[in-house]
């Protein structure tokens, strides 16, 4: 009904135009009969101006022009007489273009062009060239090309042809001015036809609003008819923008259920044609259709959409060999983004997109930024969907696409998988798992062929191994058996990471293995007498294998620390060969590779806080290393740290549990050995500044003195105490810069915590009684 | 009624006329009572002579206290209309106080008179020359006949004259870049242009150029603008596409257009513009308005 209304007032439309023709030109040729140029003009421009209607199809125009056309050649012979009007043609010339509307004034322009050319006043192909370029003005498609063909008509016999009147000598014009004329009135009138063929698309959109148009109409009928006027009309241009019409304005649902003509149609185009724009947009908005409405997803099981598409897309891939990458792959990325609205359950289906993206990737040489861009896009698309990394990891081709990207494009995509593995907590829980993983992040494991090392920004590199490290701990299982196979694989990958990465890395594979260990342990009593594959030993042994390598790439003190963890731990274990070799490591270590006496310092107190800890040992071992920690703490470099070593060392020899070690007599020693240290220092002091400066040391031994007191060491008893009060506060007195024994708060708090003691009586109110503040 | 009538007509006819009355180019004028004449055209520092002729009505003799001829040069606004602001005032005495008892001529001549500023009949403002002859008479009332004249200056083509080239557009939406040859036209010049568009987003329908007059009127708070639109002229006819160059002809001499006119006296300025107007299909309107300077150019003829 609407199209049939359509054509009712088109045809009314045509008659009023046809009506204001033939009244304006009455009047126009009662001007003409009385040689009246101002109104013969101003009634032809009145004439002409029906020509500007929008609202008539080009067939009905067609009429209209017609008339318009034939009063113009009556008016053309008026402008050819000047005897008639008395004006020259130039002047003429500008006369008409003082006319206000632009239709008008171009269609008398032309009219009196045509005088002008035969009359030959100036040059041919100036006139011409002004007519074809003042033409542009119209731009509307339908008035612009009448108007152009009106142009083509009254100069195609006034052409400076070969041999034509109007061929003129020198600049005036020749052949070639006739033909470049022609040309760029062809060339815009090509233009103008191209956006008229826009207004055919026009058309496709009433289609799809006529209510009567069902999908059995629209299957049966309609499409099989547009697609056959498609196919035929065999121009890419008008083939791309009719596709593209025919996916934007039909509903979705229709595409679904003709999927397999519409695409039929694909192979059938022009070579020439964008058919993957179409593709995509066809994919997308399927996807969106089956997105907006989770109720029609099985009709695209039922007509079997992913295999439709799919094929489809292979054949065109197929039928346009020099299809360049990029292209291809946004094909695969529409059709990855469709799969995985549309069956998100169908990892098969994206693998297999996948694949064959693979295929097509492979013997392609480097890909571009943009092919790039859409192999990530490619690769990003399951991540998000499924949130979860493990099931890209079932995609055998996930990593062969990955393959294909360049270092660093590799590297943010390991990064997007670690982030994305972060970001939902995922555990990966099986050796294979792993293997797949580090398979697809291998580009943050190792350098990748062409990288060289100045390239790489530091923080960025940080950022990666830290990355890596915190992947590290999501990879767990709770079957030890398991869990035993993930640590031997992401060793084997780690260990790969050459001096840069293993600081990184190492330590959180060491505590992800000790986790293992102290897990163990705590079955330790089930498992007794049971064939276990998995024991810490074995463990231990691994482990001591990952720091060597470690200390081989000079991160000596990272391997120390890590040394006296696992020395704890197969203390807690209790393996004493283990933990002692460890503690031996860690020892040749601090011999051979700690040279920074800061670092010693630090070792020092790591080395005598682990030990101190150790239980495992037999007298003989416990005896060599607590020698060891002893000697090297009265070796250190300054005398403030020798000393405060070296009391350390004293609580290697006073363990406080139940049946720690209570060695009173070499606790003393170690003390007494301390004090002297300090007294050198606070002589040296003396002679190197003038001034043997605080007496901090003294107090410090001072305080551990009252701890062995308070713990009941017999050889700590209140006289000692007694006496190294004095020696402080004689220090003190002595010391000019300081006067008042107050001056040092840390000595006189300590002095009120034996005044609080006495005080407060009991036990230990008793033991102070003797000492004197 | 014929009594009285007869009783108020005037004592004499005075005739003023010029010395090349004959050969001066005569020029429309439209007067305050809105009837056209045909008034001699002067120029700046031309002489102005001619005669002043009285002829006293049949058997009447005029008693007068002297008789002159004034050249004014006048500006009128239009809030304050009847009152003229004399920018130039020439006075030539004719005669001594005396009776008049037949035709009597008076020659006169103002030579080489500064008339800087051009015969202008605006909206709101005028400015006139005109020739003012009085008897002088005591009692009855003076005599007073007065005589318009035009005074058109011009000017040499400007020694520098740009063209007017600009890109503008509204962002992701539309972009043009226009040009037209001249910044300075002369009354009957053609401006020639074109327009390119560099983005087109939106659905234009079609894209005119107007004249744009510009009068403001008084000073500081008092200032009065009007604007009109001398000229709508359509230059492109539907909607182009990136890349299509737009030209652009207009002829200027079917307007009536007068020179610029910047702060003439301190009274009035007169300031013509270039609208570039494009409008899409949703009557939405898009304009960019540059300045042009107009000028009068000495006519060949």
């Amino acid at each position: 009904m609407i199209l049939a209304d359509g054509i009712d007032d088109e045809d009314k439309w045509l008659a009023e135009g046809i009506a204001g023709v033939q009244h304006h030109a009455f009047f126009m040729h009662r001007a003409l009969d009385d040689n009246n140029l101002r109104d013969a003009l101003k009634y032809s421009a009145l004439m002409l101006s029906e020509l500007r209607t929008s609202r008539l199809s080009p067939h009905k125009y067609y009429e209209l022009y017609m008339r318009a056309f034939d009063e113009l050649r009556r008016l053309e012979l008026f402008f050819k007489d000047e005897s008639r009007h008395g004006i020259p043609v130039f002047d003429l010339y500008e006369l008409v273009q003082h006319a206000g509307n632009i239709l008008p004034r171009l269609y008398l322009l032309c009219t009196v062009g045509s005088v002008y050319l035969r009359c030959k006043d100036a040059p041919v192909k100036d006139v011409l060239k002004d007519l074809v370029e003042m033409c542009r003005a119209v731009q509307h498609p339908v008035r612009g090309l009448f108007l152009r063909s009106y142009l083509a008509q009254i100069s195609k016999d006034k052409l400076p042809d070969i041999g034509s009147e109007y061929e003129g000598e020198g600049d005036s014009g020749n052949v070639m001015d006739a033909v470049e004329f022609v040309l760029q009135n062809f060339m815009e009138m090509n233009k103008l036809w191209v956006r008229l063929q826009h207004q055919v698309g026009k058309n496709l959109h009433i289609l799809s609003q006529i209510e009567g148009v069902d999908l059995e109409i629209y299957k049966d009928t309609v499409l099989p008819s547009v697609l056959e006027q498609v196919v035929n009309c065999k121009d890419d241009l008008a083939q791309f923008y009719l596709m593209e019409c025919i996916i934007q304005v039909f509903p979705d649902e229709y595409h679904l259920q003709t999927l397999e003509t519409l695409l039929g149609a694909y192979p059938q185009l022009q070579s020439t044609v964008d058919i993957k724009t179409i593709l995509s947009q066809l994919m997308d908005r399927l996807s969106n259709y089956a997105a907006s409405n989770a109720e029609v997803l099985p009709e695209f099981l039922q007509v079997e959409a992913f295999t439709k598409l799919s094929t489809a897309i292979g054949r065109v891939i197929e039928a346009q060999a020099d299809i360049p990458i990029v292209g291809a792959i946004s094909l695969h990325v529409s059709l990855l983004t469709f799969t995985l609205r549309v069956h998100p359950d169908r990892l098969d289906y994206v693998d297999q997109v996948l694949g064959s993206c693979v295929k097509k990737l492979s013997g392609k040489p480097k890909l571009d930024n943009r092919a790039t861009k859409q192999v990530v896009a490619l690769l990003s698309a399951p991540l998000d969907k499924y949130n979860d990394i493990v099931t890209a990891l079932t995609l055998s081709n996930y990593p062969r696409v990955m393959d294909h990207l360049d270092n660093q494009t590799n590297k943010v995509m390991a990064m997007l998988i670690i982030q994305s593995i972060m970001k939902n907590n995922t555990l990966i829980s099986t050796a294979d798992k792993v293997e797949v993983l580090f398979e697809l992040i291998k580009g943050l494991i190792t350098d990748l062929d062409d990288t060289t090392l100045d390239e790489v920004d530091e923080e960025d590199f940080s950022e990666e191994q830290n990355s890596v490290a915190r992947l590290i701990h999501m990879l767990h299982n709770n079957d030890p058996e398991e869990m035993f196979k993930i640590i031997c694989s992401v060793k084997k990958h780690i260990m790969r990471g050459g001096p840069r990465r293993l600081p990184f890395t190492v330590p959180s594979l060491i505590f992800s293995a000790l986790r293992l260990v102290r897990q163990l342990q705590g079955q330790d009593g089930d498992v007794v007498g049971e064939e276990v594959p998995t024991t810490p030993k074995k463990i231990f042994q691994l482990l001591n294998e990952i720091i060597e390598a470690l200390s081989s790439v000079s991160c000596p003190e990272l391997a120390l620390r890590l040394y006296l963890q696992c020395a704890e731990a197969a203390n807690d274990c209790d393996l004493e060969p283990v933990a002692y070799e460890f503690f031996t490591e860690a020892f040749v270590l601090y011999e051979e590779e700690i040279a920074d006496s800061k670092a010693q310092v630090t070792a020092i107190h790591l080395i005598v806080g682990t030990l101190q800890r150790m239980n495992v040992f037999g007298v003989e071992n416990r005896d060599t290393l607590t020698h060891k920690a002893t000697g090297y703490s009265a070796k250190l470099l300054k005398k403030p740290d020798q000393c405060r070593a070296v009391y350390a060392c004293s609580h290697l020899f006073w363990v406080d549990d139940q049946d720690g070690i209570k060695d009173g007599e070499r606790v003393l020693l170690c003390l007494k050995r301390a004090l002297r240290i300090a007294n050198a220092a606070q002589q040296m002091a003396n002679v190197a500044r003038g001034s043997s400066g605080p007496v901090t040391l003294f107090v410090e031994i001072l305080n551990k003195y009252i701890y062995y007191f308070e713990k009941g060491n017999p050889q700590i008893t209140s006289a000692t105490i007694q006496g190294l009060i004095e020696l402080i506060t004689t220090e003190i007195q002595g010391d000019s810069t300081s006067a008042l024994p107050a001056s040092d708060p840390f000595f006189t708090s300590t002095l009120r915590y034996i005044q609080f003691q006495k005080q407060k009586g009991g036990i230990l109110g008793e033991k102070y009684e003797s000492i004197k503040v | 009624m014929n009594y009285l009538l007869g009783a108020f007509k005037p004592a004499c006819n005075v005739l003023i006329t010029f010395n090349d009355g004959k050969n001066r180019k005569q020029v429309p004028f439209k007067k305050e009572n809105g009837q056209t004449v045909t008034v001699p055209l002067f120029q700046s520092q031309e002489n102005i002579a001619g005669k002043v002729t009285i002829e006293p009505m049949q058997g009447k003799k005029i008693d007068h206290n002297g008789v002159k001829v004034e050249l004014l040069g006048q500006i009128e606004m239009y809030f304050d209309r009847g009152n003229f602001y004399d920018f130039t005032s020439l006075v030539r005495e004719l005669d001594v106080p005396g009776e008049i008892y037949e035709r009597k001529t008076y020659p006169f001549e103002f030579s080489t008179v500064e008339m800087p500023y051009e015969t202008y009949n605006g909206v709101n403002v005028r400015l006139r020359y005109v020739l003012k002859v009085t008897i002088n008479r005591g009692y009855a009332g003076s005599i007073i006949e007065y005589q318009d004249f035009v005074v058109r200056n011009y000017s040499p083509p400007p020694s520098i004259n740009n063209s007017i080239k600009m890109e503008v557009g509204i962002e992701d939406c539309l972009h043009i870049e226009f040009e037209y040859n001249k910044s300075k036209y002369h009354l009957k010049d053609v401006i020639i242009g074109k327009i390119y568009f560099l983005l087109v987003r939106i659905k234009i329908k079609n894209m005119d150029l107007e004249i744009r007059r510009r009068e403001s009127t008084g000073s500081g708070t008092n200032t009065h603008v009007e604007t009109e639109t001398l000229a709508k002229f359509e230059l492109m006819d539907g909607a182009p596409v990136r890349g299509e160059s737009i030209p652009i002809r207009l002829f200027l001499s079917p307007y009536e257009l007068t020179p610029t006119h910047r702060n003439i006296n301190n009274k009035f300025s007169v300031k013509y513009f270039l609208n570039l107007v494009l409008v899409d299909e949703e009557d939405r309107r898009y304009f960019k308005q540059q300045e042009i300077t107009m000028y009068r150019l000495q006519e060949s003829s």
